[in-house]
């Protein structure tokens, strides 16, 4: 115990005189929770917009005008033929054209039926799909609407229109940022814990240090422990810094038991911390430690189930999203921050995340030799 | 106090044979000086003797205590001091020392008798960080560290490397008062000249030892006679001397050029040379016959 100690005033002594690591570690997370999830949005808007119309009719105005109305949109022009729209397409103006066919209006009052053309860019898939989904739905209400206008409702001969009434549970107004920033708190945590650990020891080979450390008596896991302790509450205050952001920016307040979150976040430290450390403990130079580390967190990130859901990636990617610890701090943190679960939810990722643990710790003071 | 028999170590998987069967023992209270360039191996022995690496062959003891199968004694009761400087650049000069002290579970008021003549010096610059120390304050420093705890042996790699000549005469200075309280210093060097202040030392080349004896024995050894010359258009002077049969080997030696007759034994050798310089159109023509230093030994065993 009075070596831990030692070790302990030892190690802070050197992070605390390292003040650019200091304020880089708590300064970058409340930046990037501030700056990150205003710009990381799922919902694709400023859709640029070219429309040919050759209708010219009310009803075509009005299409044109719900369009935009919506706010997805952004109309980019008119032309006169769709070749111009694909021009605009090509010269990356416009993502979407959409043609009315001459004599829209009259068709589909006279022939109750009509066709339309849409044009996606589709080199950004995402906003191509969403776009597309967007506008065909507005098309379909537009449609709706007018077919109520035309037909009259007789007391016998009623349309029948299903209409459906959406409950969004846990994030009522759809906030995306309810969505966001627990994951990305999730992710800057990961990221903060598992560099710096990973630097330690190998700065310490690098250096030469260690090799002073080597022949004193220190035990392997105390010297282990010296690292991760630090470490361990460094994240704890990285943590609740990023909490205190998530409060005061954007009112997200954990619903779900706080402890309960403490709790997790303990454990799951311990995890990152210890895999910092396995990989410290196989590289000689931080320059090595460094590359390894993003790696792995690049896999992390994209496979932690913070920008696409887990349950649907394929079977294999499953098996790797299961041994990334991310996926389960990402579930957990929004289980908790917004679903308001408490202890009894989140015990079998707890389970887990103890089990990441204990391996890694294990197999980091195993793989850490003072003799070689 | 520490004896090492046939050890052997190689790197690359066999490759590189850093140590060859190289056994020596030191004696209680002994400075033991291990001398060879560098890659001789001199640093391998130290790290297998400190338990940091393990052998490919053979045993050695440190203290009675084997050095593979005893590593928990060993680490309590050596001191080291790596060829590089390894203390926590970060921490100031006072915590360095307290925390090497405290990792051995003793405190530095139990052992500061030990390292008060070197604290002294430091003692004015306790508040600095190590890392912004100079060469020879940094080996003091790590010196204390490495004393903190009252070793029974000392090992120190390459103590003086890359320190100016005071520094290094000072340390060699602070190595004869450890000895003389009774600690065993294993000591190594490139530099000859540090030679002499050893009570014994090794001359290691190529991972092998080459001899082991007390300076003055060493010296002793030396076979036959051996000239220092200086004259004029000294880097001739070998070419003339090497067309000369018998051939005599020479080598620049500072501003002399030392002379090994190699066998040829002569009472008038000082004449010899001298005419036969002089034959050879150089002037201002000085030989004479000189004891040998610890680098000519070294010189004539590396080339028998």
């Amino acid at each position: 115990m009075r070596t831990i100690k030692f070790l302990l005033q030892k190690e802070f002594r050197q992070i605390f005189r390292n003040r650019a690591i200091l304020i880089l570690i708590m300064v970058m997370p409340v930046m990037q929770l501030i700056i990150l999830p205003l710009a990381a949005d799922y919902e694709v808007k400023n859709i640029n917009l070219s429309v040919v119309d050759h209708d010219h009719s009310p009803y075509s105005q009005q299409l044109i005008s719900k369009i935009t109305a919506s706010g997805y949109f952004r109309l980019q022009g008119y032309h006169t033929s769709i070749e111009e729209a694909y021009r605009s397409i090509e010269q990356d103006k416009a993502d979407l054209a959409l043609e009315i066919p001459y004599g829209f209006e009259r068709n589909l009052i006279r022939e109750g039926e009509q066709q339309l053309f849409i044009a996606v860019n589709a080199i950004n898939g995402t906003k191509a799909g969403l776009g597309g989904a967007y506008l065909a739905d507005i098309i379909r209400d537009y449609n709706q609407h007018i077919r109520t206008e035309l037909t009259i409702p007789t007391r016998f001969q009623s349309l029948p229109i299903i209409e459906i009434v959406p409950n969004n549970r846990f994030n009522p107004l759809l906030n995306y940022q309810f969505f966001m920033v627990p994951g990305i708190l999730a992710i800057l945590l990961t990221m903060v814990g598992g560099f710096l650990s990973a630097l330690n020891i190998v700065k310490e080979k690098e250096i030469g240090t260690i090799e002073q450390i080597n022949v004193t008596p220190i035990k392997k896991h105390h010297f282990i422990l010296g690292k991760l302790i630090p470490f361990w509450i460094l994240g704890n205050v990285v943590f609740t810094l990023g909490l205190l952001v998530s409060w005061l920016v954007y009112g997200i307040f954990p619903q779900g038991n706080l402890l309960a979150m403490y709790g997790f976040i303990w454990v799951y430290l311990l995890a990152v911390l210890g895999f910092g450390l396995l990989i410290s403990t196989y590289t000689d130079t931080q320059q090595q430690a460094m590359f390894i580390m993003f790696f792995f967190m690049m896999i992390f990130i994209l496979m932690g189930g913070l920008f696409t859901p887990i349950n649907s990636m394929p079977g294999w990617a499953k098996v790797i999203a299961n041994l990334n610890p991310v996926s389960y701090l990402v579930e957990v943190m929004r289980m908790i921050i917004l679903k308001g679960s408490g202890w009894r939810a989140v015990l079998p990722h707890l389970g887990a995340i103890l089990g990441f643990a204990l391996v890694l710790n294990s197999w980091a003071i195993w793989n850490y030799r003072k003799t070689n | 106090m520490v004896t090492v028999n046939n050890i052997t170590k190689t790197y690359n998987k066999g490759a590189v044979k850093a140590v060859d069967d190289v056994s020596f023992s030191v004696e209680k209270g002994e400075l033991f000086g291990v001398i060879g360039p560098d890659g001789a191996g001199k640093s391998s022995i130290f790290r297998i003797l400190t338990t940091l690496l393990l052998p490919d062959g053979g045993t050695a003891t440190v203290d009675g205590h084997d050095v593979v199968k005893d590593y928990r004694y060993i680490r309590n009761h050596v001191g080291y001091m790596p060829g590089r400087f390894s203390l926590y650049q970060d921490l100031t000069i006072e915590e360095n020392i307290q925390f090497f002290a405290t990792v051995f579970n003793t405190t530095v008021a139990e052992n500061h008798h030990l390292i008060e003549d070197i604290y002294i010096q430091l003692e004015p610059f306790k508040k600095r960080r190590a890392g912004k120390l100079s060469g020879g304050m940094k080996q003091k420093l790590a010196l204390c560290c490495a004393l903190i705890h009252k070793p029974t042996v000392l090992f120190l790699d390459e103590p003086t490397t890359g320190v100016d000549p005071v520094s290094r005469k000072e340390f060699w200075e602070m190595l004869k008062r450890l000895k003389q309280q009774g600690i065993t210093v294993l000591v190594s060097t490139p530099y000859m000249d540090e030679a002499t202040r050893c009570d014994r030392i090794a001359l290691m080349q190529h991972g092998k030892i080459l001899s082991i004896d007390s300076p003055q024995g060493i010296i002793r050894a030396y076979p036959g006679p051996l000239y220092a010359i200086k004259a004029t258009d000294k880097p001739r002077i070998t070419q003339a001397l090497a067309t000369h049969a018998p051939s005599f080997s020479s080598y620049i030696f500072g501003e002399y050029i030392h002379v090994d007759p190699q066998g040829v034994s002569s009472k008038y050798l000082t004449e010899e040379l001298t005419t036969l310089l002089a034959k050879e159109g150089f002037r201002e023509i000085e030989v004479m016959p000189i004891t040998p230093t610890i680098e000519d030994c070294f010189i004539k065993m590396l080339t028998k």
